[in-house]
């Protein structure tokens, strides 16, 4: 017993000398190096140039002219940033009501027992399917004139609408399928929640004569929360970065409902990459970056009201 | 798991960096790769012919043709050329033209195509002037397009109407759209969809309006522009065109292929889909758009171009100047993709269609008149949707929507 604690320090160190080639927090550095580098390439090094780029007018080529705030100050009197920041609001709130489906679907699937795994693939099926086919099938149902939804509900009566082209109704055929996309790695992460809640809770509880309803609130709800709140931490910053949707389902020059109907990233896209003015197109990037960290700060305070951890 | 994500991401980006610096760079055999970026999938293989017949005559060039999808096609594009790694040759079109141009981002080949003594006159003067830039070249037309009706035979027929020919006027379109409305069948006269280039445009200069003015402000305001947009919003107003709800969400091609539209006016740049559909094949007919006050069509023509970072320069202005020459100009109009831009070589295209009518649009190039652009024209006609859509659905009275979309045209102008 005493040899076996002793040895393995002795015999590290000694490995840790016979290498020799550098000290032992630069072998950690090296360890890390290829993640650090792709990092500061992909993450730090572009936001930093993002950051420069909102306070300059930047043409499509060539170096820009520094001009101050003039970007963020353009943008807060901008009516269309507003309505795009609203659009953005409204989807979000939309796909957080997304979780309680989510919650209630992954407790379902729980109940199952043979044939649960075909459930979750079934639900993950739309997240590992790619944005723009996702879409594309979307508009095949929401269609006007030969749409699958529109002929579902014609057989109940109730008259078709034009769901993409129509600014009444985008951002929420939008947000269905925005829920109905994310629905699957929600179910995930809930299930493996879900799996982690103690068994013998419920049957000491149902020995005290506690019901499956009050077993879901009382039980499964509190121990779930963890999960719950992670699950609308990244809903709402994936939800607030939405772009795909709108950008296959709602664009054609024929569409008068897009214009009041973009999301805060087509306005992005827009400004930067079809306007070519790349400056005003950074400070949407830093506003909203600003945004969904002011919201996710927001979560974190909130949870301590209602996120248990045992 | 979202990290997970991000690191196949990060690795598929580093592999499309290493794929492009691989293109960009060549072999250490001497041997050049040259990229060619286009946006149709319909045209590669046009594309690759002519990369090939380059090759033959030039053994240590290899050109890849790249095709990028549409959507993404201006972003990647203007993200290769910030970034330093565009493709070395790619299409150009005229309302991108001018940003790319005063940014320095094209290759001059002035010198090059007069060295080559390549003949400009072989291409439509009208495309040469959309390219224009103080007298230098930066590419060379590889195809044109005009305008005409598309109309189906059979829903003329059935309607008993006669066929449009090359004397109709605004008046008898309207009277054949009303007549071949028919809401029972769910069949309309004319698809009447916010459409610059096969639509208003032309209506504008057939009233002998204009849309930006010879002192470079929009005109969109005048009495002939209005009257110009007034023919499509009438359509709707009368309920001979399907709406333009139905036609966001069901494209205007889309319904003239179904059938339920019996006159869509628009480019020649249809043919080969049209063509390609057995059912429809013979009932599509052509003929020139109608005439107001005199006759007018847009034309327009995608622009081979370079990319003035490339390692290549010398090797890629004989590429343009080849893909821009006669024999692709043959290659292509064999594959009937699209009417090449070269003289005298547009009969291979008539011919690979013969069923169509389509020396209407090679005898429309008389009347042509090339598509308006100022300034950073990409983001006026952005604008077109927001302010001309409430004419097209009734909202507002086309001089209205005029007037709001002619001063919006000219504050980007004085950007």
């Amino acid at each position: 017993m005493t040899t076996d604690v002793a040895s393995p320090p002795s015999r590290q160190r000694t490995r840790r000398r016979g290498g020799g080639l550098l000290p032992a927090p630069g072998w950690g550095y090296l360890m890390i190096a290829p993640a650090l580098v792709g990092l500061v390439a992909l993450y730090v090094w572009p936001f930093l140039t993002t950051f420069g780029k909102s306070f300059m007018d930047v043409p499509a080529f060539g170096p820009g002219t520094f001009t101050g705030v003039d970007n963020y100050t353009d943008l807060l009197g901008d009516d269309r940033f507003w309505q795009a920041l609203r659009n953005s609001a409204l989807y979000t709130a939309i796909l957080l009501l997304g979780v309680p489906l989510a919650i209630v679907l992954a407790a379902l699937i729980e109940q199952v027992g043979r044939g649960r795994a075909l459930y979750r693939v079934l639900f993950f099926l739309p997240v590992v399917t790619l944005p723009v086919a996702v879409s594309m099938v979307w508009r095949f149902i929401y269609n006007g004139d030969f749409g699958l939804l529109n002929y579902v509900l014609s057989l109940v009566g109730v008259p078709g609408q034009y769901w993409v082209a129509d600014a009444t109704f985008t951002i929420y055929a939008v947000g269905v399928v925005g829920i109905w996309m994310s629905l699957g790695i929600n179910l995930i992460i809930l299930g493996a929640g879900l799996q982690a809640i103690p068994q013998d809770l419920y049957e000491a509880s149902s020995l005290d004569g506690a019901g499956r309803v009050r077993q879901f609130f009382r039980i499964t709800l509190p121990l779930l929360s963890p999960s719950v709140f992670l699950v609308t931490v990244l809903t709402v910053i994936s939800a607030l970065q939405m772009f795909d949707l709108i950008f296959v389902m709602l664009r054609s020059v024929n569409n008068t409902a897009l214009a009041d109907s973009k999301t805060i990233v087509y306005l992005f896209y827009e400004k930067a990459f079809v306007e070519f003015d790349q400056g005003y197109g950074a400070a949407i990037a830093i506003v909203l970056l600003m945004v969904i960290m002011a919201a996710t700060i927001l979560q974190f305070r909130l949870q301590r009201r209602w996120v248990f951890y045992d | 798991m979202r990290h997970g994500k991000r690191w196949i991401a990060a690795a598929a980006v580093l592999a499309t960096l290493a794929a492009t610096g691989c293109s960009g760079s060549g072999g250490g055999d001497g041997k050049v790769t040259l990229s060619y970026a286009t946006w149709s999938d319909d045209q590669k293989p046009a594309m690759e012919a002519i990369a090939e017949a380059f090759e033959d005559k030039h053994p240590n060039i290899d050109v890849q043709v790249q095709v990028l999808p549409w959507p993404e096609y201006w972003s990647t594009l203007q993200v290769g050329a910030a970034g330093r790694t565009a493709p070395d040759a790619f299409w150009m079109l005229a309302d991108q033209f001018p940003a790319y141009a005063k940014g320095k981002q094209l290759l001059d080949i002035t010198d090059a195509v007069k060295a080559a003594g390549v003949d400009l006159a072989a291409y439509p003067k009208a495309v040469l002037d959309l390219y224009d830039v103080d007298g230098k070249l930066y590419g060379l037309p590889k195809d044109f397009d005009t305008n005409g009706i598309w109309f189906n035979k059979a829903l003329f027929d059935k309607a008993g109407v006669p066929y449009p020919n090359e004397n109709w006027t605004w008046d008898d379109a309207r009277a054949a759209a009303r007549k071949l409305t028919n809401p029972a069948a769910g069949v309309w006269g004319i698809a009447a969809p916010i459409d610059r280039q096969g639509g208003y445009y032309n209506s504008i200069y057939q009233a002998g309006g204009k849309v930006i003015g010879d002192d470079g402000k929009a005109t969109i305001d005048s009495p002939e522009a209005i009257a110009g947009l007034q023919f499509w919003t009438q359509m709707h107003a009368d309920g001979l065109s399907p709406t333009l709800k139905q036609l966001s969400d069901t494209e205007a091609v889309q319904m003239f292929m179904d059938q339920k539209v019996a006159m869509y006016f628009s480019g020649s740049f249809w043919a080969q889909r049209l063509y390609g559909d057995q059912a429809l094949r013979p009932h599509v007919g052509v003929a020139p758009l109608p005439k107001a006050k005199q006759r007018a069509t847009m034309i327009s023509g995608i622009l081979n171009a370079g990319y003035a970072g490339t390692k290549h320069p010398k090797e890629l202005a004989e590429f343009l100047i080849f893909a821009s020459g006669k024999e692709a100009a043959v290659i292509q109009a064999k594959s009937g993709a699209v009417l090449p831009a070269y003289r005298d070589t547009q009969q291979g295209w008539l011919d690979a269609m013969p069923e169509f009518n389509l020396k209407v649009f090679v005898d429309a190039v008389a009347y042509s008149v090339p598509l308006p652009i100022a300034g950073d024209a990409a983001k006026w006609t952005g604008l077109e949707t927001q302010y001309l859509g409430p004419a097209w659905e009734g909202k507002q009275s086309p001089a209205d929507a005029a007037r709001a979309y002619n001063t919006a045209i000219n504050e980007v102008l004085a950007q």
